[in-house]
């Protein structure tokens, strides 16, 4: 595959953010995925968000496995570094880049295969571990880059596009996320973008370990009649639980918080949701009525989206380790070394 | 038949046979250090089984003035506290050594050599008759016959009650009761026993400035004084124990006095997978990071150490060797992860490989491990084993020198991107095959690149084109040959007489294989040594193969790793190089290495000297 640079044409009148970027500014290299393919919509999706929280895009680290889904951070942000890993192990290397760093935005994508397959078990421990990221699951219930085969989110009895049946019962990775302790939890379609893009602007003002399911459809392998992860399927079974939206401290705005219309909700870092509820009776705050609420939805066939739970006071990895606030990695010989007395003392106690 | 009982001063081995969970681990150590104290230089060895309680566990000290610290072989003097291994402890007593056991209850005298002398004590009765408590009468058990071997050997009370005191500051309750059975144990001897027996202990000056520390509790130390911020691990034997003695000098050294915060993270990860993954990331953010495991664990590791192999990315990872293959011998040593590491990963992959022969040198490794992974850009595994890692051997004292700076090599700052300096990431700017990197979040709008483990062109753009490929390997070749030049060089001895003999080996086979040579001398037999301290080697290793007609090779697995890999290292002709291998489990004996190559010699019926290289 070659190496395609996309012109970087700036027309004077594009918007621009308050760092003066434009959306331009906050994309990458050309996607190599299949036309149409899902995750291309959330490529341009956290394009929009981070445009939108005037996030730096330097200021940006951003990682994934292996699957089509995890090339996507290759097509958003070309001006932050990307790390490709290796299959399912993204949470790992994402958490040690964040010991390292912590002052960085860490954005980590992966695919269910990567996910909920040959990495359910990063993906479990970084949840559990807090880390301050956001973890989005580009979720098309198929293995894309290997040509079709059945992830672990796939639903039983759905047919892959060789005609397979899935005996296997399916994985729910937002189930999961709310289970092992993800103080912010989400899921979305690829295709609403209304939904999406505050979503991720949540995810990103969160501090702690944010999931995002995105049910991204593969136009390649699972868009066809059997398959329950097809636009077509997705777009019929769909409830949105609420709208919301993201509000930078800086402009701090006093929120009309009329019940059953719209929730306050005070992030960590002190920037505020404004949630638009649906269901008016939802309340994100409660990990236990999150957890019923996506089970008995799930168990009608029905996908639900939206923010499914947030803990406006969680804590991070870095607060658990109770880490310098200053990055590991900017630390100096003299702040590391305890020298040569202390050298001294400890061979004396060594005889 | 009665045989003459061993005489020897300063220079024999005592072996304790108990009970894993019995308590005796402490009190065994305590025996060897009062030795030391006396400034005689001893040399212990844990055997110790995979289980927590019950099973048999040894810990064999060698006494040895001349200092020698390598196992020498066989048993001088047998304290035989488990009767589950009776019979094989018996056997292993030296003609005319001697026999320690409990015999509160009489054992038939079927059950003992003629050619032993047995020292009879009846421990448990003693104990039982002084304490109540069960896990008192247990515990003290130990402590009472480190008195009476004291009385038996003559080792000085004093230096045992000061090593009580200094364990026990502040406990004035333990320091006591402590004394006491020490002196239950003493009391006894005086009393019953005829002492001191033929092995005894002088006083020497032999000890001098060395310390007595295990390779994890050094290795450790390395970590925290090479700038180690990240650690992230998993537990297993032997390496558990570095990882958790790292945790506590960062605890002591690491805290910020003024705001309490820790200068350091350690992650005690899910599986090896993750934890190397963690360093993997934690070494790509600019953070120095290192793992520490053993054989199963560097298994696991083995696709993120070709990632970072191939991304370029500092890792390091401290291989605390055991015995294999798959769970093995879990806690028995070996040498047998050589190939493992050297070629970890699939494709065409190479990697650094130190090899420390002692606690000492597990310190400067582990530090110069941490440079050498900056410097490099690449997986760096310092290669200890089990009998370094959780043995405490006699060493040189630790060193640092305060003026040394961290080698955090080649990256570029914002301020040399903003002066224009052309960045690619896998550019080969010096010729050294070293490229520069950039950190995450460095510049706003300048040096950042995408990190995988596909193949891609020197900008770091993504290529599956032949020739940005065979670049790409070729410089990590060059870069392979640069670390030639950075890592710690062979250690060549020559014999006092010109010789076609040479002997290579590595790690912790090196204090067995120094007074292997002596005692070859004594023989007439004479060998010139190398000792290899890295991979890749130094071309003076093919020189000095060339030099010698015979060169054995010595270490302590089954196949000859390390043997191989010279051989592939440097396409030589595979009979030039003689194997000795020591494999089961126990560390490798100077008694081992010096009867198989005297036998070796003796077989080729060629002449131990070659008069006519004699000058
Ligand atoms: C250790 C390992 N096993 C298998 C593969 C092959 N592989 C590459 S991508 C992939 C599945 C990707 O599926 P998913 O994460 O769902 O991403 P998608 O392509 O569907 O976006 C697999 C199995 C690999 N790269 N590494
Ligand atoms: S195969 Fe599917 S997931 Fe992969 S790029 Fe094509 S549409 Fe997207």
């Amino acid at each position: 595959m070659t190496y395609l640079a996309k012109p970087k044409l700036h027309h004077p009148t594009l918007p621009q953010n308050k760092l003066c970027h434009t959306r331009r500014d906050y994309e990458g290299k050309i996607s190599t995925l299949c036309a149409g393919c899902g995750h291309d919509s959330i490529s341009a999706a956290i394009i929009q968000a981070c445009w939108e929280m005037d996030v730096e895009p330097h200021r940006v680290a951003k990682l994934s496995g292996i699957g089509c889904s995890s090339k996507t951070p290759d097509y958003f942000l070309g001006q932050s570094h990307g790390f490709n890993t290796v299959h399912g192990r993204m949470p790992s290397v994402l958490t040690g880049a964040n010991l390292a760093n912590r002052e960085l935005l860490y954005l980590g994508v992966s695919g269910d295969g990567d996910s909920a397959s040959i990495g359910l078990g990063q993906f479990a421990h970084c949840m559990r571990r807090g880390v301050n990221m956001v973890y989005i699951v580009e979720n098309n219930g198929v293995y894309g880059l290997t040509k079709g085969q059945f992830s672990a989110t796939a639903d039983q009895g759905s047919t892959s596009k060789r005609g397979v049946v899935n005996s296997d019962s399916p994985l729910d990775m937002v189930g999961m996320a709310l289970q092992l302790g993800a103080s912010f939890v989400a899921r979305s379609f690829s295709g609403d973008k209304h939904q999406l893009v505050p979503l991720i602007k949540a995810a990103i003002a969160h501090r702690g370990a944010a999931f995002l399911d995105v049910i991204s459809p593969c136009v390649a392998f699972n868009n066809h009649a059997g398959s329950t992860k097809s636009y077509e399927y997705v777009r019929e079974h769909n409830e949105a639980v609420n709208r919301l939206d993201v509000i930078p401290l800086r402009k701090e705005i006093r929120v009309d918080f009329a019940a059953g219309e719209l929730l306050e909700v005070e992030q960590h870092d002190g920037s505020v949701l404004r949630l638009r509820k649906i269901a008016p009776d939802y309340d994100p705050h409660n990990r236990i009525a999150a957890m019923n609420y996506t089970q008995e939805h799930q168990a009608k066939g029905e996908v639900v989206t939206g923010l499914l739970y947030i803990d406006t006071n969680a804590s991070d990895m870095h607060e658990h380790l109770h880490t310098t606030a200053r990055p590991l990695n900017a630390l100096a010989a003299r702040e590391l070394c305890p020298g040569k007395t202390a050298l001294d003392k400890l061979n004396a106690g060594f005889r | 038949m009665m045989v003459k009982p061993i005489e020897a001063i300063n220079d024999f081995v005592v072996k304790f046979a108990n009970v894993n969970g019995s308590g005796s681990a402490s009190a065994n150590e305590l025996f060897a250090k009062s030795i030391l104290r006396m400034g005689v230089p001893v040399s212990p060895r844990n055997i110790f089984p995979s289980n927590i309680q019950g099973l048999p566990t040894w810990y064999e000290v060698r006494v040895t003035e001349a200092g020698h610290l390598g196992r020498r072989g066989g048993v001088d003097l047998m304290v035989a506290m488990n009767p589950q291994t009776w019979n094989a402890d018996l056997k292993e007593i030296e003609p005319g050594g001697y026999l320690f056991y409990d015999n509160s209850k009489p054992l038939p005298a079927s059950k003992f050599r003629d050619d032993v002398h047995v020292i009879g004590m009846p421990l448990t009765e003693i104990c039982n008759r002084t304490y109540s408590d069960p896990r008192q009468r247990q515990l003290f058990k130990n402590i009472v016959y480190v008195g009476a071997l004291s009385m038996l050997l003559e080792i000085d009370p004093a230096e045992i009650e000061k090593l009580f005191s200094e364990q026990y500051k502040g406990k004035e309750k333990l320091l006591t009761s402590n004394v006491q059975a020490l002196h239950l144990g003493r009391d006894y001897v005086r009393e019953h026993l005829p002492h001191p027996i033929g092995l005894r202990v002088r006083r020497a000056d032999n000890v001098g400035e060395r310390i007595f520390v295990d390779g994890n509790t050094a290795g450790a130390l390395g970590c925290v004084y090479g700038g180690a911020t990240v650690c992230a691990w998993y537990p297993i034997t032997p390496s558990s124990s570095l990882a958790e003695a790292f945790q506590k000098y960062c605890m002591k050294y690491r805290v910020d006095s003024v705001t309490g915060e820790n200068n350091y993270a350690i992650v005690q990860a899910e599986d090896e997978i993750a934890s190397i993954g963690m360093v993997v990331g934690a070494g790509w953010n600019g953070a120095r990071a290192f793992t520490t495991t053993s054989g199963p664990g560097v298994s696991l590791m083995t696709e993120f150490i070709g990632l970072a192999y191939m991304a370029e990315i500092p890792v390091t990872i401290i291989n605390v060797q055991r015995g294999g293959p798959s769970t093995g011998m879990p806690t028995r040593t070996q040498q047998a992860d050589v190939f493992a590491c050297a070629y970890a990963s699939h494709g065409d992959t190479k990697h650094v490989l130190l090899f420390p022969e002692d606690p000492h040198e597990c310190f400067v490794h582990s530090a110069a491990a941490l440079d050498l992974a900056d410097r490099l850009q690449t997986p760096i595994f310092v290669m200890t084993d089990l009998d370094i890692g959780m043995n405490q051997r006699l060493c040189a004292p630790l060193l640092w020198d305060e003026s040394r700076q961290y080698d955090r090599g080649k990256i570029m700052t914002a301020a040399e991107l903003e002066a224009g300096r052309d960045f690619g990431r896998y550019l080969d700017v010096d010729g050294d095959g070293i490229p520069f990197r950039t950190l995450p979040g460095t510049h706003a709008n300048k040096g950042s690149f995408f990190t995988r483990g596909t193949t891609k062109d020197a900008y770091a753009r993504y290529s599956e084109a032949g020739p940005d490929y065979i670049y790409n390997v070729q410089r990590l070749l060059r870069k392979f040959n640069t670390a030639k030049s950075l890592v710690p060089q062979p250690v060549l001895r020559e014999a006092a007489q010109k010789t076609r003999f040479g002997a290579i080996y590595y790690g912790s086979t090196s204090p067995a294989m120094s007074e292997a040579i002596s005692a070859l001398e004594t023989e007439q037999i004479h060998l010139d040594t190398l000792r290899l301290c890295a991979f890749p080697f130094s071309d003076s290793v093919a020189d000095f193969i060339a030099a010698h007609d015979v060169v054995f090779v010595v270490e302590q697995n089954r196949d000859a790793q390390m043997r191989s890999l010279i051989i592939n290292e440097f396409d030589i002709d595979p009979a030039r190089l003689t194997r000795v291998l020591h494999y089961d489990g126990t560390p490798i004996t100077a008694r081992f290495i010096a009867r198989e190559i005297a036998n070796r010699i003796h077989s080729m019926n060629v002449a131990t000297i070659d008069q006519h290289r004699v000058a």
